[in-house]
Order: C-alpha cells, then sequence, then structure tokens
C-alpha cells in the first residue's frame, strides 16, 4: 500500500498501482491511468469502465471478463479489442478498482 | 462431511437431516489424476455414498429443480418438495467442456479432460497407445477445482514419458490464462522454474475463445494460435444448475456467501460450503476440510440465535505431485500466499512446505486412505484448522 501523485492529487494505490480507495477516483483520473497503461478512451472504453465502477458499488468486487460480458452486455472478444491482452486487469486498473481475485 | 459433523451436535428430537444427492456413488475425486497414468484404476476412487452417512440421516436419491427461498423449499424434479429450515448447499461445482465452442464435440478423439472418472478412464487409454507429438495441458477459466491438479498432470506426465523412454518424442506445453504458472507470487515463480527445470513451455495469459479440432489447434480471444496433438484441457468449472435456477448464484453458479460464515448473502437460513460457493479461497477438499470446524461450530450458534463467533480465514493445504516419486506442499488462506518453510510443525516439519521432497509424495500417496477413513466420516484431524505464520518464510 502507498500514496502516489496522480492528476495534481494524493491517491492511495497498492503494490501494483491499484487504487485502493473507491471515491477517490473520477472520470479525469480515469483518463490518467489510461493513458498510463497506452489507452487513449473512447466512449466504448468509459461505457465498460462505468459499469464496472457501478457492478462494484452493488456486488462489493471486481467484475470478472465473464461478468462484463453476462451483465455488462459487452462481450470477452470486445473487451480484449478495447483492452488488449490483460483486459481484467486493465480495466480494473483504469477504473480504479482492485484486481480481480486471483482466484487461488 | 457436514453432516458427519451436525449430526452428532444437532438434537434427535429437534433436528431432522436430509441429504439429496442425485447419485448413489461418491467418488475419491483427488485420485483421477493419477487414473490416466495407470497408478489408480477406476475401481479404487468409487465407493457407495451411503457406507458415509451416519445414523439419523436420511439419504434421498433425487435431482434438484430448484430452491424455493421465499417459501424455504426444495423442489425436487419429480414434483416433490422438501421444506426446509435450514438449507446447506453442498454441490460442488463441475467441468463443463460446452462452455467453449468446439469442445464438447472434440472430447475423446485428440481433446481430453480428466476431471470426470469417465474422461480420466479415456485418457488413460489414450495415453497407453499415443505414440508423441505436442501435448498441450490447458486451464481454461479460473476458478477450476483442485488448481494445481493441470500442473500436476504436467509433471506427472513428464515422469511418465520419461518412464516410458519416449520424452524426446514428447513436447509438452502448459497453458494457463493466469499470468504465470500459478495464481500468487511466490508460488507462481517457484512452480514456473519447475516446468523450465523438466523442459516444459509455458504460455500464460491465454484466454481460450474456441477449439478447431480439425486443424488441431485452440485459439484465445486476443488471436494466438497453440497447435497440439493431444490437448488435455480443464474445461471451464460451473456449480450445479440448479443454483442459478433458484436465483442463488453468481454468474458461475456460485452461491455469494460471507467468507467468514458461508452464510448466503441476503438469506438468513442457507448456507453454501465446499466448491459451491464463492469464497476468495482454493477449491480443493482441504478448504470444505478446514472450514468444516468452523462452519459447525457456528451453524450451531445461528440456529439458536447467536452470532458466529468462529470465522474461518480461507486455509488451505495441497499436495502437488512433481513426478518421479516427489511431490511438494503449499499451506495458504485469504491474506497469505504460499511461502517456504515446513508443516506442521515449525522448523521440523516433516512436510517441506513449496519444496520439493520423496516424504510429500507419500504424504499424497497416503492421503487417499486418510480421505475414507477420517475426513469423510468427519473425525477431527490432528491439524489446526486455522492456518499458522509459524515455519514460514517471508518473501515477496
Amino acid at each position: 500500500m502507498g500514496v502516489t501523485t496522480m492528476h495534481g492529487r494524493q491517491i492511495h494505490v497498492d503494490s501494483e498501482g491499484f487504487l485502493t480507495e473507491y471515491d477517490e477516483w473520477d472520470e479525469d483520473l480515469a483518463k490518467v491511468l489510461a493513458q498510463n497503461i497506452g489507452i487513449e478512451l473512447t466512449d466504448e472504453h468509459m461505457a465498460v469502465i462505468r459499469f464496472l465502477r457501478r457492478d462494484f458499488r452493488t456486488q462489493g468486487e471486481t467484475a470478472t471478463t465473464r461478468r462484463v460480458q453476462t451483465a455488462g452486455g459487452v462481450s470477452t472478444k470486445e473487451q480484449f479489442v478495447l483492452f488488449p491482452k490483460k483486459p481484467a486487469k486493465k480495466m480494473a486498473y483504469i477504473a480504479g478498482l482492485p484486481k480481480p481475485h486471483g482466484c487461488v | 462431511m457436514a453432516v458427519n459433523r451436525l449430526r452428532p451436535v444437532l438434537s434427535a428430537d429437534e433436528w431432522t437431516i436430509t441429504i439429496v444427492d442425485p447419485g448413489q456413488t461418491h467418488y475419491y475425486q483427488p485420485g483421477f489424476l493419477f487414473i490416466p497414468f495407470g497408478t489408480y484404476r477406476p475401481d479404487e476412487v468409487v465407493k457407495p455414498t451411503a457406507r458415509y452417512i451416519p445414523r439419523g440421516v436420511e439419504l434421498l436419491t433425487a435431482r434438484v429443480d430448484h430452491v424455493d427461498a421465499e417459501t424455504d423449499r426444495v423442489v425436487l424434479d419429480d414434483g416433490r418438495a422438501l421444506a426446509y429450515d435450514q438449507l446447506v448447499i453442498a454441490t460442488g461445482t463441475s467441468p463443463r467442456p460446452e462452455a467453449t465452442p468446439g469442445m464438447a464435440e472434440a472430447m475423446g478423439g485428440d481433446v481430453h479432460e480428466f476431471y470426470t472418472l469417465a474422461g480420466a478412464t479415456r485418457l488413460a487409454d489414450k495415453l497407453r497407445g499415443w505414440t508423441g507429438g505436442r501435448l498441450v495441458v490447458h486451464v481454461c477459466e479460473m476458478p477450476i477445482k483442485c488448481p494445481v491438479a493441470p500442473l500436476e498432470f504436467a509433471f506427472l506426465a513428464e515422469a511418465f514419458f520419461t518412464d516410458k523412454g519416449m520424452r524426446d518424442r514428447v513436447e509438452i506445453v502448459y497453458v494457463t490464462p493466469l499470468e504465470g504458472a500459478f495464481t500468487k507470487p511466490v508460488s507462481s515463480r517457484y512452480l514456473a522454474g519447475m516446468l523450465a527445470d523438466r523442459g516444459i513451455a509455458l504460455e500464460a495469459d491465454f484466454m481460450i475463445e474456441s477449439v478447431d479440432a480439425t486443424a488441431r489447434k485452440i485459439i484465445s480471444f486476443d488471436e494466438r494460435e497453440i497447435g497440439y496433438d493431444l490437448l488435455v484441457t480443464v474445461p471451464v468449472n460451473m456449480g450445479a444448475d440448479y443454483v442459478a435456477r433458484s436465483g442463488l448464484g453468481d454468474d458461475l453458479n456460485y452461491v455469494p456467501v460471507d467468507p467468514a460464515t458461508l452464510l448466503a448473502v441476503g438469506h438468513d437460513n442457507i448456507f453454501a460450503v465446499g466448491d459451491a460457493s464463492n469464497i476468495p479461497a482454493s477449491k480443493a477438499g482441504s478448504v470444505a476440510h478446514f472450514s468444516m470446524d468452523h462452519f459447525t461450530h457456528n451453524f450451531v450458534r445461528h440456529v439458536q440465535g447467536l452470532d458466529m463467533d468462529d470465522p474461518f480465514d480461507g486455509h488451505a493445504n495441497c499436495f502437488i505431485e512433481t513426478g518421479h516419486g516427489k511431490g511438494m506442499l503449499i499451506d495458504f488462506n485469504y491474506e497469505t500466499q504460499p511461502l517456504r518453510g515446513k508443516y506442521p510443525v515449525p522448523g521440523v516439519g516433516p512436510f517441506s512446505l513449496l519444496k520439493e521432497s520423496s516424504l510429500n509424495h507419500w504424504g499424497k500417496v497416503m492421503f487417499g486412505w486418510v480421505y475414507w477413513n477420517v475426513l469423510l466420516p468427519g473425525r477431527k484431524v490432528p491439524l489446526p484448522s486455522r492456518m499458522s505464520m509459524a515455519g514460514k518464510q517471508q518473501e515477496s
């Protein structure tokens, strides 16, 4: 756990840079987070990110790629196009949510 | 295990217990891994369920259509309904080859699985006559039951082909949706090293989209392709379908529960134990076992209207067969990843954590006896159910 400065303010993050405080996130910060991992946010990206934020509030955990498909209506294939290589991790990072469970 | 623990502590005057099970056979599922290599015979892993049900418990052979949580009834597929005061869901998880396009119809040819007795037996026949080529050991999606099993399969296959004198004719590739060989950093690093030592290639971050059985390749969502001569896959694992039909499950039919008490979220009289819940722990027999100590205590308090004051910590303890008569052991929980050290006595062992030894292998072999004679009948094992940091070496 640590504190970093992003977008001119202090943000709490874990050792891998995922935000640890739900309320420290806003959509401007999402743009910065996305740039950090080489993604330029479009409306399609933001629709997924907003779903993840809403879903976290009701479910208490970060949606998996399967859940983004079934409950969020964005196919896994599309998620891979929007957030290449590691969609689950990248979506969580940009949405300011914990990394989805490794599921040991 | 749950009824064997609960029956003695629930008064027979106040409580009847009924088990609904569609089958009449209990499987020693940890044994399935060894069947493809001829170490176990299929008849060594099955026993009649009835033999393990204590007196004072009714065993009903029937299929559940759905649970009506509003009226506290379990509705069977023949229309009968069973009323309950408390419901314990223990229907585990099962492999679903049909969840991946092209997989189910390819099963049995060059595509196999070992998570069912039938699949493991078919794979034994296949391996006996196989002349070599590219073996791909593959995991579709996490979580899966016994997450170390596919790694063990790769290690055992390497030893099997070496013993048969045909290792030079077999290329082994381990394909996983995870970032590395395993989930948590320290064990993932050690296990990746062990794959490399054995000449097993690792292909990580591979999320399968489909199987092309004609071209003999698997294709990922980001359009990577891996060819195979023999594919041994762990299909998507899901909880029971009646859980979904009852509106009690998540996207994979697992029941969301409080991880400390296993009480279903939003319900006061439904618990989910073993692999059936969504707790962030391994779907492993050891987790089911360790959780039982806490569950029994908490359940008895809950039905008396008292607080459930003995939280489960997600303790898991898994033997990993590594081939050539050796094995290793990992010990971890919700918070602590698998680390190196000694178990169960700090500094002494006799088992070594996250390190190969012959003794660890014998621990796994002996576990078969322990399972049928100690665990299933609900007898206490002289091991603490809560994980201990004593005897573990910190590293990250």
